[in-house]
């Protein structure tokens, strides 16, 4: 699977969301409805997924879907 | 003071049924609820029998992410506050800022506790879910039920252990009276089935350990009698001023005109020597409705089928009623169809004593066969009874000492 599936994956299933609304420019809040708990929840399921530590700095700045796939691949996975 | 308070909404979702309606043909039919336990393997308790709800499916009532961010015990709120609301019509009838919630648990969010507690120490505490606190918190499904149903005005939880709801619907009509909303939606929820929950229960010797009959296993006043079953649900009352029902022609079951509150100040577990408490309760809560005792036609019971507690409740009713009247007096326990549904209790038996005075029929305690030495009342053994009633007492009494009963009223159009 892609990475970019596997990450619309993880956000359908913490989220709630139908899969057509996860684009790239989706932001997880005004688009995808995260509240701020939601998208700590959300970090801490890529953390889980992928086995990486993100730290918060990061992680306030990965507000839309693209940003996440962005990170992740500059963390060398694909 | 002076103002009415009448029920005008029931909610239930228990072990004998999914809606009050459903629960209350169960408890006047005297069909119980307990089976062998299922939500965790019992095969290591003493007891391994419970009432657990059945067909539950929470997405039969919530989208995905909800289910998925609510503890069982706060569903069951949500559940029975939603049916409670809906039964009472108020909705567009009252401004949101008017309207209360009061909703107690004995333990509150425990599944999550304990789910969240193997992850920390599986996988460490910076795995532990953002969710976790505002999830498992005890006062969260009356901050859910305020969001659910947008309902502004107070709003908080009672916690008395299996007192709790009794609780709550006491202090909700005090708060009416004093003017602190027009209406309010009380009650209590539980789901306790974990290892914790039911271990812990099991360690203190509270539970029957009939495992091998599941449904006389809550026998309350039984010679036989030897536990509570641990049981799980939701029930609500919508409480409100009686000129507000009228006003829209609303439903009214009953009419909630008193109630009375003590601590036996004794013992963690077990009931003062003599009821001492639990009798000044009932004779605080007649006080209040301005009522003798010998105008009291039904008590719904306490009623845990435990040894301690049905015996004390019996002397306790004796006390407070006087013997003779006591005796002349309908008992009945519906744990015996329920099981001991712990924070929810007190709610589920306030409704069924609303229904017992609208409808004219006091629900049996179902599962009597022999009643024990010393009790020695009138607990309508086996089938329900058709009574005229007028008043009512429930009682429900809680570890720590805490003792409620909430006096209730036939509604009769004046």
């Amino acid at each position: 699977m892609s990475l970019e599936n596997r990450v619309a994956e993880i956000i359908i299933d913490k989220l709630g969301v139908k899969p057509e609304q996860v684009t790239a420019e989706a932001q997880f809040d005004t688009d995808l409805g995260a509240d701020s708990i939601d998208q700590y929840e959300l970090i801490m399921g890529f953390e889980d997924a992928f086995g990486l530590r993100i730290d918060e700095d990061e992680a306030t700045k990965l507000t839309t879907v693209g940003k996440v796939v962005d990170y992740l691949k500059e963390k060398g996975l694909d | 003071m002076g103002k009415r308070i009448v029920v005008t909404g029931v909610g239930i979702i228990s072990p004998i049924g999914n809606t009050a309606s459903e629960s209350w043909e169960n408890a006047v039919a005297g069909r119980s609820g307990v089976r062998r336990m299922t939500i965790v393997d019992p095969e290591e308790f003493s007891s391994q029998i419970a009432g657990e709800v059945k067909d539950f499916d929470p997405l039969d009532y919530f989208d995905r992410k909800l289910a998925k961010r609510t503890d069982r015990y706060t569903q069951f709120s949500m559940i029975a506050s939603r049916e409670a609301y809906g039964d009472s019509g108020l909705e567009g009838n009252i401004s949101p800022e008017r309207l209360g919630v009061i909703i107690g648990s004995g333990i509150g969010g425990i599944t999550t506790l304990e789910k969240e507690h193997k992850v920390a120490l599986e996988r460490g505490v910076r795995r532990i879910s953002p969710f976790f606190c505002p999830m498992m918190i005890s006062n969260i499904a009356a901050g859910r039920v305020g969001i659910d149903i947008g309902a502004k005005g107070l709003n908080f939880a009672t916690v008395t252990a299996c007192a709790s709801s009794g609780h709550a619907i006491a202090i909700a009509t005090d708060m009416i009276r004093l003017g602190r909303a027009d209406a309010i939606l009380a009650g209590g929820s539980e789901a306790p089935m974990t290892l914790t929950g039911v271990g812990g229960f099991c360690a203190l010797k509270a539970l029957s350990t009939r495992n091998d009959d599941p449904e006389t296993a809550s026998r309350p006043f039984d010679r036989d009698r030897d536990g509570f079953v641990i049981a799980e649900g939701g029930a609500v009352v919508m409480l409100e001023k009686l000129e507000y029902a009228l006003k829209r022609g609303a439903h009214i079951y009953a009419e909630v005109i008193g109630s009375g509150m003590t601590c036996d100040a004794f013992h963690i577990t077990a009931p003062s020597d003599g009821a001492e408490g639990s009798a000044r309760a009932m004779k605080l809560a007649m006080e209040d409705a301005g009522i003798e005792p010998e105008q009291v036609d039904y008590i719904n019971a306490h009623g845990t089928s435990t040894v301690l507690n049905d015996i004390n409740e019996t002397i306790a009713i004796k006390t407070a009623l006087g013997e003779e009247k006591a005796r002349r007096s309908m008992v009945s326990s519906t744990k015996s169809v329920t099981g001991h549904m712990l924070g929810a209790a007190g709610a589920v038996e306030a409704i069924f004593t609303s229904l017992a005075l609208e409808k004219g029929i006091v629900p049996p305690t179902a599962t009597l066969m022999n009643p024990d030495e010393g009790c020695d009342l009138d607990y309508v053994p086996g089938r329900a009874r058709e009574a005229e009633l007028t008043y009512a007492l429930s009682n429900s009494l809680g570890f720590g000492g805490h003792n409620v009963t909430i006096a209730l009223k036939k509604y009769t159009g004046k």
